[in-house]
């Protein structure tokens, strides 16, 4: 994050700040872990990039945040998706941030970049309630179908809103 | 076994019925009375029935978590279920006639819980095995079903995390003891049982999600304020 770490940071991303300029607004680092936030609208751009010039191939993991009411954050989007990406060559890793504030959060999907998003964007979807544009098949992955709100929002109380005991009741008469 | 047409009234308290009829016993012999020869034991239909039902009880094992692992143990041979007549784990409802319910229950996992306990053919009973199966245990979130008995009939309960394979097996030889008290031809169960579910019928009248709390005190259970308010909606606020 400070300036003096920026001395410690891989080449990618001086290559990204040099080829998206504005569109890379923040860089921290956390523990090894490099963070790269990104605009939404260079998100495609720099993901195919980092996938088709710079080595880093592989997408490791895709899930997202609520930062609602998250201490000492004061600005940026509610919601944030992360993209791990992994050089297989380097063993580098690379995390893009996005953010996507709330009335109607929606993301270009990157199904068409790594067939294995599909599953990790319907989960984020399914928690989030945040819809990836050109996903092939959005709908929910773990909660039930007639399911309707999205569980990890941080405004969804813990213990639900009285859906797990939405079933009907069956007696020993009945049965 | 047989059972003896009783010819007369001519049994009272203090000439209780003798089981043996041979000469040299040495006992009075009965007029009008019972006899019956060695080795017979006079009972009803409906405890011979209720006694072949509880030493061939057919599980449903519905294991969903670490419980069913202790259910494992309980069928191999250092616990060995099969001394309780027990062993014959079928994983078709269509032929068992005793559930165990094994595990925490999401509330994906109980419609097909429910559709399992219909499918199962009469007489049947259930266990609840552990304390997510009976109670929810620590999984106190929206997606887990807080006690299965809040939807289908429980016959019998075991506490722990997991139980202890004696545990099952006292379990189990309390069914076979409520199957031997309560069952009958006619598989109608124990009074008390009705009177329960007879409690549960009239609450099923008031909003699902209402009703359940209250029953069980749902809401506040360890002192706290639960983060987001309390569940307290009904049915057709989250449909």
């Amino acid at each position: 994050m400070s300036e003096e770490a920026a001395a410690t940071l891989p080449p990618v991303v001086g290559q990204l700040k040099d080829r998206f300029g504005p569109a890379v607004i923040r860089v921290s680092t956390f523990r090894d872990n490099v963070r790269v936030l990104v605009a939404a609208d260079r998100l495609i751009d720099m993901l195919s990039y980092l996938k088709a010039e710079a080595g880093f191939a592989f997408l490791a993991e895709l899930g997202g945040v609520d930062y609602l009411g998250y201490p000492g954050r004061s600005e940026g989007a509610r919601f944030e998706v992360h993209y791990v990406l992994l050089n297989q060559e380097t063993h580098e890793r690379l995390v893009v941030k996005v953010g996507v504030d709330d009335p109607d959060p929606i993301l270009p999907s990157v199904v068409s970049l790594w067939a294995g998003a599909d599953w990790m964007e319907r989960e984020v979807f399914d928690m989030y309630g945040i819809r990836f544009e050109g996903h092939p098949d959005l709908r929910r992955i773990l909660m039930p179908d007639e399911f309707t709100s999205f569980p990890l929002r941080k405004d969804y109380p813990l213990r639900g809103r009285g859906e797990r005991h939405n079933f009907p009741r069956i007696t020993r008469d009945e049965s | 076994m047989a059972v003896t047409r009783n010819g007369g009234g001519a049994i009272s308290g203090a000439s209780r019925p003798v089981l043996t009829n041979r000469p040299g016993a040495g006992l009075p012999a009965t007029k009008g009375g019972i006899e019956v020869p060695e080795n017979v034991i006079l009972t009803t239909v409906d405890s011979v029935v209720s006694a072949a039902r509880k030493f061939s009880l057919w599980p449903m094992p519905f294991a969903t978590a670490c419980c069913g692992i202790e259910l494992m143990a309980v069928g191999a041979s250092r616990f060995d279920i099969a001394r309780f007549g027990a062993e014959v784990m079928r994983f078709s409802p269509r032929q068992c006639d005793l559930l165990i319910v094994a595990g925490r229950v999401a509330m994906k996992m109980l419609p097909v819980l429910q559709r399992i306990w219909l499918q199962m053919p009469e007489p049947k009973w259930s266990i609840s095995m552990g304390a997510c199966a009976s109670t929810g245990g620590v999984f106190d979130t929206y997606a887990v079903v807080q006690g299965v008995d809040r939807f289908i009939p429980i016959d019998v309960y075991i506490p722990g995390c997991p139980p202890r394979p004696e545990q099952i097996l006292r379990a189990l030889m309390d069914m076979q003891a409520k199957i031997q008290a309560g069952g009958s031809v006619f598989g109608t169960g124990l009074p008390e049982l009705a009177e329960r579910e007879k409690m549960l019928a009239e609450k099923r009248n008031l909003p699902v999600g209402l009703a359940t709390a209250r029953e069980r005190g749902d809401e506040g259970r360890f002192g706290y304020k639960s983060p987001g308010g309390d569940a307290l909606l009904g049915a057709d606020e989250t449909r």
